[in-house]
């Protein structure tokens, strides 16, 4: 056990490590002279945010240090928790403008997937072997799993939004509003919170149904299935089994699948303007903002890096092998 | 066991591969997604050739609904978005096959070498595989695309193909341990064949659908990831794709303008590529696996 | 008489047709006979164990009957048949090693699987047959990966017989044992039969050597029909039929499983299933064929329990 947490705790370090040397590395590699080319890059008003930024960049990137002298510094801000000043939003900190988009995202995204996972996998272990459900709305689950996010979220902004104007399409909330704790400033939140909600949760929805009913129809083919059919036993405890032996894998499945959900939320927050990580990135494009770039990634690894442990603590809770001591496999 | 496998080869030896071929020419799933795809691929070759050949010239009225003339109608610049489609579904075809089939590679070579050799050599791919595969490929683009400025189709392609490599790398390995400690395998080794040989000789051909369907799925995840960064931003500047499409929809209010033909026929022609090849996938599945097939 | 089977017939759904695994069986298993089935795979006496027991997808029940205890034993329908299974048909699967839940502990497994059928979780009993088959009552709370393949076996003899069937079908049960282990199987199923825990029991093995130290029949199967049925010693020491006398000469040592060989002293292959030929099935091999094997043999009683389905025997 403690050596199966270790070696887990070990390649997530190791990510850490890997995400932060990508993110020191790639400014090094862009053609010519790093500073000047993002200075230029980001078109910027204010001569005074020109100079300051020119400053501050020669002094981060430090290029007349040696490399591994800069690499060091890159690290000791990193540690002391400065992730550079936004250029977007000239002069706040990077870390201060993320703090203020995670919320946002972490809203939308936790409920999402754990609803998603749980319906998916209930609907999916319900649909396996009923040729009726299984043919008729599986197909469905196979369409939303193909279904670019970004491409759902506009049919929903277009068809629930704009057609039907039930929803409103843009904002975490309404712009009339200042954010405060109020009835009407959360019931605006909800209302905005929704649709993007409802794109990710059914995106995911379709995945998760399918993955589940294929496992459970290897399950059902398994072994114990067929043993315990010959014994007479109802197909009520047969699937029971099944569906706890096939949610197993979907739990690993769910490790395995942060990193589309987390690009899926990116996109679905773009479409509907909603102050996450997502817009920060799309303004950061726009707008050349590496350094708000660079903090928004870090950010998104540590997030999936800390999911990822808190799924396998939650795997070893739930698969008797690996808490009977075995199983030690990484 | 049962006498069906013993009976099977005593009737005559025609062998899987025909009973495959058998299954695959009654398998609804498989053939839907096959003419779905190869619909769309011979629109996506063949189409720019026909049509015009900037997707961006400025060619008709603004704002126009489908018709006759502009079969979907046209952007708020005027560009037509029938001759834009088309162009990106090649861009499509390309970032799924090129990304796609780089990510095949590696996670084979990876899978088969970390499998095959075990000991330190596997320890070390085993720990690069889980690294990379924790990374979220998405940000990780986003970083590198955005400072390298990549904004060619190919380019973007090969990226994503070095980024999504590990699940494949991870399953073909876990596979290769199965294999190589079978009698054949064991046999090629015993008679001084070299692992090169026997990788593909021996253990590549006993995977070979699994690894068909696995490239299959690294196809339509790379479209997906390419259609995401194209939508964030990191589009091609100089071609089209669907992604960007969505973008330039996104971006200059289609919504709000109600251009429905604007965005709805990108997002249609990706989910329709992605979505076929997972259909194909799950017909491949039933072909190969007799246990699937419904009886 | 426990088991009275009457031409049953069960063929298997292919591609290319049916396959007529199971082409005609007719016989009967006394109280507390102990019957081996043996035969080369693909001679249907794995057919015959499952037919009786629970029919797997692809297979189908064409005709004849079951009877046992004097009840109709509705073998061609899976739904009827559900009262039978387990109270009073068992089977031991010859994958007993993957037969058990791996997520459950295997008392509480057994608890759910009694309480599906409506009996009653016993756990003393349980715990007194898990001793009589050697094994502490600590395993019951435990996983079933954390038992070795030798343990799992006899875990699975225990589930099976819980409820006193009035046969058992034992498939293969020795196949994936080293050569002590299928001697303590082997010595288990005779001890369950003396306690009288079953009634009565089939033993589907390929493996007549190691069948012969338990049971007191043997019946011999070739390519979907019986051959030739008689007790362990007369099939060991005088069989009539000529594909037997092949199956006991080609006999090496004990122990020993001689499928991997393809019998060596029999030329040719089993004929095909799918469009088995008329008259005797062993007829291309046999050496003692005659222009009358182009007709069927009846499947004959020659001498007071022994049965052979032969021209030559009768």
């Amino acid at each position: 056990m403690r050596r199966y947490f270790g070696r887990k705790l070990l390649i997530y370090g190791l990510t850490f490590f890997a995400a932060v040397t990508i993110n020191w590395l790639i400014p090094r590699l862009m053609p010519g002279d790093p500073v000047a080319s993002m200075v230029s890059r980001a078109n910027l008003a204010q001569p005074e945010a020109v100079a300051a930024m020119q400053a501050y960049y020669t002094g981060l990137f430090g290029l007349d240090l040696p490399a591994w002298q800069q690499y060091l510094n890159f690290w000791g801000a990193l540690l002391r928790g400065d992730l550079g000043i936004s250029i977007w939003l000239f002069p706040t900190p990077v870390a201060d403008v993320i703090t203020r988009a995670v919320p946002y995202t972490l809203g939308l995204l936790v409920p999402a997937i754990l609803l998603s996972w749980w319906a998916g996998n209930r609907f999916g272990a319900f649909a396996a072997r009923r040729r009726l459900l299984d043919n008729t709305v599986l197909p469905v689950g196979y369409i939303l799993t193909a279904t670019p996010y970004m491409w759902l979220a506009i049919l929903l902004a277009w068809g629930l939004g704009i057609v039907a104007g039930v929803f409103p399409v843009a904002g975490g909330y309404s712009y009339a509003m200042r954010p405060n704790l109020s009835w009407e400033f959360v019931g605006s939140l909800a209302l905005h919170w929704f649709l993007p909600f409802l794109s990710l949760f059914l995106v995911a929805f379709g995945g998760w149904a399918i993955g589940m009913r294929n496992m459970i129809i290897y399950e059902l083919e398994a072994d114990y299935s067929s043993y315990l059919s010959a014994l007479g036993a109802p197909q009520r405890l047969i699937r029971r089994y099944a569906f706890r032996n096939a949610v197993l894998p979907q739990i690993t499945g769910l490790a395995l699948q942060l990193g589309v959900l987390v690009a899926g939320a990116l996109v679905t927050e773009v479409v509907f303007s909603y102050p996450g990580l997502g817009s920060l990135i799309l303004k950061a494009i726009q707008n050349q903002d590496f350094f708000l770039l660079q903090g928004v990634f870090l950010f998104i690894v540590i997030g999936v890096l800390v999911a990822n442990f808190v799924i396998d603590i939650v795997y070893v809770l739930v698969d008797p092998r690996t808490r009977a001591g075995m199983g030690a496999e990484a | 066991m049962s006498v069906v496998p013993d009976e099977k080869a005593a009737v005559a030896t025609t062998g899987v591969r025909a009973e495959a071929l058998h299954f695959a020419l009654r398998n609804g799933k498989l053939l839907a997604g096959l003419t779905v795809l190869v619909v769309l691929l011979v629109l996506g070759l063949f189409g720019p050739m026909v049509a015009a050949a900037d997707p961006n010239a400025y060619v008709g009225p603004q704002f126009a609904p489908p018709s006759g003339e502009h079969w979907f109608g046209t952007t708020i610049f005027g560009q037509d978005i029938f001759t834009q489609f088309i162009h990106g579904l090649r861009a499509t075809f390309l970032v799924g096959l090129l990304g796609g089939g780089i990510a095949a590679v590696i996670g084979m070579a990876i899978g088969f070498t970390a499998g095959y050799r075990g000991g330190i050599v596997d320890e070390i791919l085993n720990m690069l595989t889980n690294i990379v595969l924790v990374l979220p490929a998405l940000a990780v683009l986003l970083v590198i695309n955005a400072y390298l400025g990549i904004r060619s189709i190919p380019v973007q392609a090969v990226f994503i193909g070095l980024t999504s490599w590990p699940w494949v790398a991870r399953a073909i390995r876990a596979q290769t341990f199965s294999l190589r400690s079978r009698e054949f395998v064991d046999l090629a080794r015993l008679s001084g064949v070299r692992p090169w040989r026997i990788m593909t000789r021996e253990i590549a051909p006993n995977m070979s659908s699994y690894l068909f369907m696995a490239f299959i799925l690294l196809f339509g995840g790379s479209v997906l990831i390419g259609a995401s960064l194209d939508f964030i931003g990191l589009g091609p500047t100089d071609s089209i794709s669907l992604g960007l499409m969505l973008n330039n929809a996104a971006r200059y209010n289609a919504l709000h303008l109600g251009m429905w033909w604007w965005f709805i026929p990108p997002g249609l022609g990706i989910t329709a590529v992605v979505g076929s090849l997972y259909v194909m996938n799950v017909g491949l599945d039933e072909v190969f696996n007799p246990k699937l097939r419904e009886m | 008489m426990t088991l009275k089977v009457e031409d049953l017939r069960v063929y298997y759904r292919t591609l290319k047709g049916d396959v007529k695994a199971l082409d005609g069986v007719t016989f009967s298993l006394a109280d507390g006979e102990i019957m081996g089935l043996a035969g080369e795979s693909g001679s249907g006496k794995s057919t015959l164990g499952k037919s009786l027991i629970r029919l797997d997808g692809r297979m189908r029940h064409i005709g004849g009957s079951a009877e046992l205890d004097g009840k109709d034993l509705p073998v061609g329908d899976t739904h009827a048949m559900n009262p039978f299974r387990f109270h009073e048909v068992s089977l031991i699967p010859q994958y007993a090693m993957s037969a058990m839940n791996p997520t459950r502990k295997i008392g509480r497994m057994v608890d759910e699987l009694l309480r599906s059928r409506g009996v009653a979780p016993m756990r003393q009993e349980l715990e007194r047959r898990v001793g009589l088959v050697g094994l502490s009552a600590d395993v019951l709370d435990r996983y079933p990966i954390e038992l070795s393949g030798g343990m799992k076996q006899r875990m699975v003899m225990v589930i099976s017989t819980l409820l006193n069937p009035s046969l058992l079908i034992a498939d293969e049960v020795t196949s994936a044992l080293d050569v002590s282990s299928q001697k303590a199987v082997a010595k288990t199923l005779l001890e369950f039969r003396d306690r009288d825990l079953v009634k009565s029991m089939i033993v589907v093995t390929h493996d007549i050597s190691l069948v012969y130290q338990i049971a007191d029949t043997i019946m011999v199967m070739y390519a979907g029909k019986l051959a030739e049925k008689a007790t362990a010693d007369v099939i060991v020491s005088a069989p009539r039929h000529p594909y037997t006398q092949a199956l006991i000469s080609s006999l090496p040592e004990v122990g020993v499983r001689y499928e991997e060989r393809r019998l060596q002293g029999i030329p040719g292959r089993p004929p095909s299933l799918l469009d088995p030929p008329k008259g005797c099935r062993f007829r291309s091999r046999c050496p003692l064929a005659f222009e009358r094997c182009a007709e069927e043999p009846p499947f004959a009683e020659v001498a007071p329990g022994h049965s052979v389905a032969c021209w030559k025997a009768v």
